[in-house]
């Protein structure tokens, strides 16, 4: 479904994202797990389209077709989105319109609904909450979360969808996110915390702009507790077994 | 066509219902230019007087004292043709615990070169209760002058809701200047919404005085502006009694080569009083941008969305 070729990125002279290789097939939980700092984020950016984060180099291959120059709107009118790590608020809008955004048939209150109860929000309190300060991070999180599922996208990127939640909350995020596969979405997800990449079906390993390696999630959640937290190394798993 | 119904349809243009101005139920008042084209009073409302002058009209209204006014005093004010002046001079006296909120629409729907003042002196009485929501069309060609000034007065336990709307077609020039002074316990809120295009003027100036003990306000301005349009929203409060509260807030977007300027200005004047203000000017947010285009929104239709909301 997403195939990224040798994909670097500079930012201010910086290398971000060093020939990044990756392969997300369809209908699958993929996780980018790496600790703060290794570049996840800027890879979402980046495969989302985000200003400011044009590859230097590379390719990003979207359902077969070259997206690496489409614009944000491009990409997501070919079924990928993000729900962004910071979600934005959005003064005067209130949920009901935030996640109609990014349907095909925006009256459809059924699809709302469900796209809230699935988050735990109660649509009869939160439909007319208007997306702004109001509410808390944990909330504007889930409405996030809530206005992907609406859209129904065939590739979600959630960056660190579970910060801002609190912990008894973990279940639930990682509950939506399969009934989100459920429903058809592939789901690349991003996180520094192991227990989200539990439910994957593979993980990629992400270490100082690159993706060191990819395998089955035990497998790669034993490898990163052992020698990502902490990383004293910035050293390749052939490096490491020598 | 007659005036009456001319008139009904820039209403509507400006976003009424004209049904409203028909029900039986509901107070109104239509006026193009200098002519009054429909009045109709209710109970509760004691004095609802009006008068033609050269230039415009003259309108008094006194509620009853103690009635709260369910249904609202719906105001239709225009003019029809391209060119012309009105003056409006409204005095408003809501009696000790009273209630009324007035709806109105100020539509020049083909204007080119117009003027509309309107002056209005207000007085709200203790614990009355006065919403004055004012939403404006003036056509799409900016040829409208429009300067409103109100000087207002709340006594003890009284209070003032209003807000000013004009976000749909152009601006032209406009020149608010609303001053509103709060006595003990009463509270006023201001708040202005203004979208402004090609090379529309704006300026917003909105002041409270909070003169009596725990006294309250919030002045709160959304501008966006576009093209060369540009806007100055000056928003003062003056914090004088003990325990008066007062907050300014104003966003105002800039697109293109628009200019804005914001004057937040608030003074306590006593040391018990608190009076904070905000003001943010700039672009809109690129993430907020982003997450709307990650739905599959374009770049224009995403910023529509932010600046209506801020607007609405």
């Amino acid at each position: 479904m997403l195939e990224v070729k040798d994909l670097r990125l500079t930012l201010n002279g910086n290398p971000i994202l060093r020939e990044i290789n990756l392969e997300v097939r369809k209908g699958e939980i993929h996780t980018i797990l790496g600790v703060n700092g290794a570049g996840k984020s800027s890879l979402a950016y980046c495969l989302m389209g985000s200003e400011g984060y044009r590859p230097q180099k590379g390719e990003i291959r979207f359902l077969g077709k070259d997206i690496t120059g489409l614009s944000i709107s491009e990409r997501a009118r070919m079924g990928l989105t993000l729900a962004w790590q910071e979600s934005a608020r959005f003064e005067g809008l209130s949920a009901r319109e935030y996640l109609s955004l990014g349907m095909e048939n925006r009256k459809d209150e059924e699809r709302i609904n469900h796209a809230l109860e699935l988050v735990a929000l109660n649509p009869k309190e939160f439909l007319v909450r208007a997306v702004d300060k109001t509410l808390s991070g944990g909330e504007r999180k889930r409405i996030e979360l809530a206005s992907v599922i609406a859209m129904g996208p065939k590739l979600a990127i959630l960056d660190e969808p579970d910060s801002g939640i609190d912990m008894l909350s973990l279940d639930d995020i990682l509950n939506v996110i399969k009934s989100m596969r459920k429903e058809g979405s592939t789901i690349l997800l991003i996180t520094h915390r192991e227990e989200m990449a539990s439910i994957s079906d593979r993980v990629s390993l992400m270490c100082d702009g690159l993706i060191l390696k990819t395998g089955k999630p035990k497998e790669e959640i034993d490898y990163f507790k052992l020698h990502c937290k902490p990383c004293p190394t910035h050293k390749f798993p052939s490096e490491l077994e020598e | 066509m007659s005036d009456y119904e001319a008139m009904t349809r820039a209403y509507r243009r400006a976003g009424g219902d004209p049904q409203v101005l028909r029900s039986p139920e509901c107070a109104s008042l239509i006026v193009n230019k200098n002519r009054i084209l429909g009045k109709r009073k209710v109970e509760g409302i004691r004095i609802f007087q009006t008068e033609e002058l050269p230039k415009g009209v003259k309108i008094t209204l006194v509620t009853q004292k103690g009635y709260r006014i369910e249904k609202p005093v719906y105001l239709c004010f225009g003019i029809l043709p391209e060119r012309g002046l009105q003056e409006i001079y409204t005095d408003v006296r809501i009696a000790d615990g009273s209630s009324i909120t007035l709806i109105a629409h100020c539509t020049f729907p083909n204007a080119v070169k117009i003027k509309h003042i309107m002056s209005a002196c207000v007085r709200i009485g203790k614990k009355a209760f006065l919403g004055y929501h004012e939403t404006h069309y003036h056509g799409e060609r900016g040829g409208a002058e429009v300067i409103p000034k109100g000087k207002i007065y709340i006594d003890k336990g009284g209070r003032l809701d209003t807000s000013f709307t004009l976000i749909t077609g152009r601006v032209g020039k406009l020149r608010i200047d609303y001053e509103a002074k709060a006595i003990e316990r009463a509270v006023a809120e201001l708040v202005a919404r203004v979208y402004g295009k090609g090379d529309d003027d704006i300026w917003i100036k909105e002041k409270a005085i909070l003169d009596g003990p725990y006294a309250k306000s919030l002045i709160k301005t959304r501008v966006a502006v576009k093209d060369r349009a540009k806007t100055e929203a000056i928003g003062i409060t003056e914090g004088n009694a003990p325990f008066s509260r007062g907050h300014v807030d104003c966003i105002e977007i800039v697109q293109g080569r628009a200019k804005a300027k914001a004057l937040p200005l608030v003074e306590a004047k006593d040391d018990r009083a608190r009076v904070t203000h905000e003001a943010a000017i700039g672009s809109i947010d690129k993430i907020q941008l982003e997450t709307i285009m990650a739905r599959g929104l374009s770049k224009e239709e995403a910023i529509d969305v932010v600046v209506k909301g801020m607007l609405k």
